[in-house]
């Protein structure tokens, strides 16, 4: 019953599903995969760093990514001379990090005020964009160096600088911010569900629930280790 | 792969590649002999044959009878059907029904007892001890006078840890025999052999199960078509309506050159069993023995022997699994991580949690799965990479976790029975 059928040597040639560049096709763009494979201003070695301006790290290793970032600041010119950093993470997180170190000290360094005002996507905009599903990835470099700035006021006793990390705005429908999970957390929600019998954040807006989860596991770890 | 360089396929338990001889065995069905196995001209008969011997090499395989056999549209499928289709056959008197499964279950499984909750039926899911089997004390627990259906997994895709099916089987075929004088509900039995039909008896008998789903892809057949076995006097109600194809249980014409290819892989996987298994037994033992001793802070992820022969699953702490995934596939190795990086949600592998790990341990989980083309130089060039894509992705991170905490975590993990209600 088995008959033999010549099959041709490429039969993927003839066939336009094929994606053009199948061999070569990479989850993230050439600028994130530059980072990844060489980024800039990393840290191999935190024992050997010394004479920093500030200190910052955020982020746990529970929710897979966590940062660590070092600023040198002029303070004649205030603007940043130097950022190293070191990252546990993904792909996307590597390279995000790596992108602000480049985006703060390029062209003689960026002013603190200027530095303090980036966002996430200031930063996934310069990477080319990411993967939808991967932008939570890149959300944790902004504060870290916020909170390193910050540090840096401290210690410069700049008293008048020294920010309280305002409250962010994380569901604008149920109009819930960071603060407001942080303290769901604090009361004894441990979860979605109790956070958001809460909260009602993200009830109805699907598309919240992963950076909901985030600020969940980060403050619950932050307070209950 | 021209100009690729080196390329070292690592990920057999995601899918498999076809065998060249099962394409051969399927090449006549496309466009030769196309027919309707429903039609009764010769050529729909001629498909109709095909799919008859196919049903015949998959009951030999299975030590069944071949009106036991339904080709399905995959292992996904054939899982659903299993579970959906007896919960819903069942009926006990004003009761709902009772489904157990266990904690490191395929999502194929996962979700539908989550599926199968929301239409309120009640469902207990299985704790595993620390290398992942499932604790059978927890079975008898779970154990309700409602309880109709449990199922366990044969391997975990993840970890390759081989459950105790016979055990499981034989525990329940006594517990009938007792609920029946009891006039209780008999408890049905399935598995999801998915990952472990390319390596373990498959003899449904000696494993006591009633129903048990089977996929090609993963034993180097084609994607897209599955098996269920349905034995004998178990009842269950189809998913899809229609023509009445497969007995009335999974209607749509037959995809038939799957369905040939499907036999045609499960009879060659049969036929070299003993010699494969032995093989991969050897070269995963070394590849355990390489990374634990030559990487620090890493550990193995499951059991150490009582594992699927080609499965290698380690956590390399203090980096993540997404990163060190890339930097080999740079290199030009494919392999698997259980970072939540990698999955649609931002939560890591719900297997390697299961086994009482912190969420950190498997953030850095890695995957290797062995398979026919793997040879011993395959992985001594992994080895000479891993190394030094763990010491400067380690060099890069500023997180610094204690083993010993992790071993605390692990010893005290609750391992307790989760109802969904």
């Amino acid at each position: 019953m088995r008959v033999k059928v010549k099959q041709k040597k490429s039969v993927a040639q003839d066939i336009d599903i094929v994606p053009q560049d199948c061999k070569e096709s990479w989850v993230y763009t050439n600028i994130v995969k530059d980072h990844f494979f060489h980024p800039q201003n990393l840290v191999t070695d935190a024992n050997k760093i010394s004479g920093y301006s500030g200190l910052g790290m955020v982020g746990s290793p529970a929710c897979g990514d966590m940062m660590k970032i070092w600023v040198w600041i002029d303070q004649k010119t205030d603007r940043l001379k130097k950022m190293k950093w070191q990252t546990f993470g993904c792909g996307s997180a590597i390279a995000a990090t790596s992108m602000l170190s480049v985006m703060v000290t390029e062209k003689g360094g960026m002013k603190v005020d200027q530095a303090l005002k980036i966002r996430p996507q200031d930063i996934t905009q310069r990477l080319g964009t990411l993967p939808v599903r991967k932008i939570h990835c890149s959300v944790l470099g902004d504060k870290a160096l916020r909170s390193a700035i910050n540090n840096y006021f401290v210690r410069t006793k700049q008293k008048s600088r020294i920010i309280e990390e305002s409250a962010r705005m994380v569901d604008k429908f149920a109009r819930v911010t960071d603060r407001d999970i942080e303290e769901a957390v604090l009361e004894g929600a441990k979860d979605l569900d109790a956070v958001q019998k809460k909260t009602k954040v993200g009830i109805g807006h699907p598309e919240l629930i992963p950076e909901v989860e985030q600020l969940i596991r980060f403050y619950s770890e932050k307070y209950f280790g | 792969m021209k100009g690729k360089g080196r390329q070292i396929y690592l990920d057999h338990a995601a899918t498999t590649p076809t065998d060249p001889a099962v394409v051969r065995a399927m090449a006549p069905y496309w466009t030769e002999y196309f027919g309707n196995p429903s039609s009764l001209y010769r050529l729909g008969q001629t498909s109709k044959k095909a799919i008859n011997q196919s049903r015949q090499i998959v009951a030999n395989n299975l030590s069944g009878q071949p009106d036991e056999i339904f080709f399905t549209a995959g292992g996904t499928e054939s899982i659903n059907l299993a579970i959906k289709g007896l919960l819903s056959a069942v009926k006990i008197a004003e009761k709902t029904n009772h489904f157990i499964t266990s904690a490191i279950e395929h999502h194929a499984v996962l979700h539908t007892a989550e599926s199968i909750k929301k239409q309120n039926q009640e469902v207990s899911i299985l704790p595993v001890d620390d290398q992942g089997i499932v604790m059978m004390p927890a079975l008898k627990d779970a154990i309700r006078d409602n309880t109709v259906l449990v199922s366990i997994m044969m391997a975990n895709n993840e970890i390759g840890t081989i459950q105790p099916i016979r055990e499981i089987g034989a525990y329940l075929q006594k517990l009938n025999t007792e609920r029946l004088a009891r006039k209780l509900p008999r408890i049905f039995f399935h598995t999801d052999a998915c990952q472990g039909a390319g390596a373990l008896d498959l003899n449904v008998h000696k494993l006591h199960v009633d129903l048990l789903s089977l996929n090609g892809s993963k034993i180097y057949g084609p994607k897209g078509v599955g098996v269920l076995y349905v034995r004998r006097g178990t009842p269950l109600t189809p998913l899809i309506d229609g023509g009445g194809q497969e007995n009335n249980l999974r209607s749509g014409t037959e995809n038939v050159p799957d369905i040939v290819g499907l036999g045609k892989a499960l009879e060659l996987i049969n036929k070299n069993k003993v010699k494969e298994n032995a093989r991969l037994i050897k070269l995963r033992d070394w590849l355990i023995k390489e990374i634990l001793s030559k990487i620090p802070k890493t550990r193995l992820n499951g059991h150490p022997s009582t594992r699927l022969p080609n499965n290698v699953n380690v956590s390399i702490l203090d980096v993540e699994g997404e990163a060190m995934l890339l930097y080999l596939d740079e290199v030009g190795i494919q392999a698997s991580t259980g970072s939540a990086c990698t999955s649609t949600t931002l939560e890591p592998s719900h297997v390697i949690r299961a086994l009482g790990c912190p969420y950190e341990v498997a953030h850095g989980s890695m995957r290797f799965t062995l398979g026919k083309s793997t040879a011993k130089k395959d992985l001594e060039y992994l080895m000479s990479k891993l190394p030094g894509i763990v010491k400067r992705l380690r060099q890069a991170s500023p997180v610094k976790i204690d083993p010993d905490e992790v071993n605390r975590a692990i010893k005290n993990a609750p391992r307790k029975i989760i109802n969904l209600s």
